[in-house]
């Protein structure tokens, strides 16, 4: 498989504060690496920086492609989608208009459709939902509204920001779920930054282990997950 | 009785005017957090664009739809121009931008039309048209023309892909960007149709108050009035609070001169009209910041 993002001696500021300074990893085509860590590690950062919603510096290859210094609204056209950390809900329009905005960037109306479709058979829930204010929605609702809206992009790599924060561990378990679907139905890559790393390791490929802005260690998940000194000294459980 | 009917009449063709510039300074505070103090010398400079049209010879419509259009563009290069590089400035930057912009459109005006006082026309045929004794035909043509323009703005923002991405960027911009909505171009676009809506109700007033650089100066009081009345968060509500004021003020003089009629005492009379509306606008501010319609907004700081 080839790697369709690629990220080397990749740095971070926000203002004059550094906060990534050497972050390096590989996201193979179809595949979904996790990021790890404690907290401050560089995680959300490290999602941040891919979009450009920060000052960048090194190399971000997506698809062959250097995107460092682009604008975010032009990455996004190359159908990254990001989820980010608290959902990024528009909270004053329906449900339905959350879905639509993220279409906004597409020309093939009928394609459209047809997805949004599928995002209800992903999400029945938020087909009950349809016209009300996305404001009003629970916690895990705005969460599965986020990842709707971000297969509505018709990505071919997605970045998640936490998707477990603040929810209930069965809703938990219901999104990681209907993840795994879509990156098998929609054959879309994923990369995904989470507290939790136990889920996270269990449903990605690979894995990298930041700590302080720096990649401090990295392997398949599988291995990670059963190494005792990686989880005692990074993962702390 | 008639006078009363009179009175609402002309408050509601004040009112729709007052609506118009309420909602181009909606427009712009919702996506941007500021007043546009210049909002009103923008419209008056449209005004112009209209009245010299006309004087070269074009047909009041013809020079209507490109005076509207010419603000549109005008609003654009303003918020590209002259805003542009200060998204990340102060708030008072801004407000002195703002009213140098209000400074610099008005002698602009002065210098190029001069401060006399000009006549405008109205479009709207004197006979058959309007409700005799009730409605002149112009009052009910401002109220139709405003009708129309905020009628089709509603459809623009509501169904249109480009108006839910207008809406979105000035929801939650950081959002939008990561859906691929380009959100500096939607700034500029809410400031072109600001500016477009802005140039509608100078144009429809100007017949009223007569054309001079300082037309638009009352009115753009009126109209913060009642987008405060109304929600200065809230496009509709924004809409209808400038037809309240527009009728609350007509409604207070109403009962001045009909108290001072009755009983000799001279309280409050059309002299007062724009202090009633200063009084809104404290009131409102004191009493329900939010207005009547706006959301109350909890900023974490």
């Amino acid at each position: 498989m080839t790697a369709l993002l690629e990220v080397k001696g990749l740095k971070a500021f926000y203002g004059q504060t550094q906060a990534l300074y050497d972050i390096g990893f590989e996201i193979a085509s179809g595949g979904i690496t996790t990021l790890l860590g404690a907290n401050g590690a560089g995680k959300t950062t490290t999602l941040r920086a891919i979009c450009n919603m920060l000052r960048t510096e090194g190399t971000i290859r997506f698809d062959g492609q250097d995107i460092v210094g682009k604008a975010t609204e032009e990455i996004v056209r190359l159908r990254i989608a990001h989820v980010p950390e608290g959902r990024g809900t528009f909270t004053t329009l329906t449900v339905e208009e959350n879905l639509r905005i993220a279409a906004y960037t597409r020309r093939d109306k009928a394609a459209v459709r047809a997805d949004l479709e599928r995002v209800f058979v992903y999400f029945p829930r938020l087909k009950e939902r349809l016209q009300q204010q996305a404001g009003t929605l629970s916690g895990g609702e705005q969460q599965m509204l986020a990842i709707a809206r971000a297969v509505m992009l018709k990505p071919r790599l997605m970045l998640f920001d936490e998707p477990s924060f603040g929810l209930a561990p069965l809703i938990v378990v219901e999104i990681f779920r209907i993840m795994r679907r879509i990156n098998e139905e929609e054959k879309v890559s994923m990369l995904l930054v989470e507290q939790n790393a136990a889920l996270a390791l269990d449903l990605a490929d690979t894995a990298y282990v930041l700590e302080t802005g720096r990649v401090v260690m990295s392997g398949p998940a599988s291995v990670v997950k059963n190494d005792e000194n990686i989880r005692k000294s990074y993962l702390g459980y | 009785m008639e006078q009363f009917l009179q009175q609402i009449a002309s408050g509601l063709a004040n009112g729709a005017i007052y609506a118009c510039v309420a909602l181009a300074l909606v427009m712009i505070y919702v996506s941007t957090d500021h007043i546009n103090f210049a909002q009103g010398e923008m419209a008056m400079f449209s005004t112009y664009f209209a009245w010299q049209l006309m004087d070269w010879g074009a047909n009041y419509w013809v020079a209507f739809v490109a005076a509207v259009l010419l603000s549109f563009v005008m609003g654009v290069v303003v918020e590209r121009v002259i805003l542009r590089p200060l998204h990340n400035a102060p708030v008072l930057s801004i407000v002195v931008v703002f009213i140098g912009l209000l400074a610099i459109f008005n002698s602009t005006a002065g210098s190029i039309w001069s401060y006399l006082i000009k006549e405008f026309p109205s479009p709207f045929p004197k006979s058959s048209f309007g409700i005799a004794g009730v409605i002149g035909p112009h009052q009910l043509g401002v109220v139709m023309v405003t009708m129309v323009v905020l009628g089709l703005l509603f459809l623009f923002f509501r169904y249109t892909p480009l108006g839910l991405a207008m809406r979105a960027a000035a929801q939650n911009p950081q959002m939008a960007r990561l859906v691929g909505v380009r959100v500096d171009w939607m700034l500029a676009l809410g400031w072109g149709l600001a500016s477009a809506v802005g140039a509608v109700a100078g144009i429809m007033v100007a017949h009223i108050v007569y054309l001079d650089p300082n037309m638009m100066a009352g009115i753009l009081l009126y109209a913060f009035a009642g987008a405060l009345v109304g929600g200065i968060s809230n496009p509709g509500g924004a809409v209808l609070g400038g037809f309240i004021v527009g009728v609350l003020e007509n409604m207070v003089a109403f009962a001045g001169n009909q108290i001072e009629k009755a009983t000799g005492v001279y309280i409050i009379g059309n002299g007062e009209k724009l202090t009633v509306a200063l009084i809104i606008v404290i009131f409102v501010l004191t009493v329900k910041p939010a207005g009547l319609f706006g959301r109350v907004v909890v900023k974490r700081v």
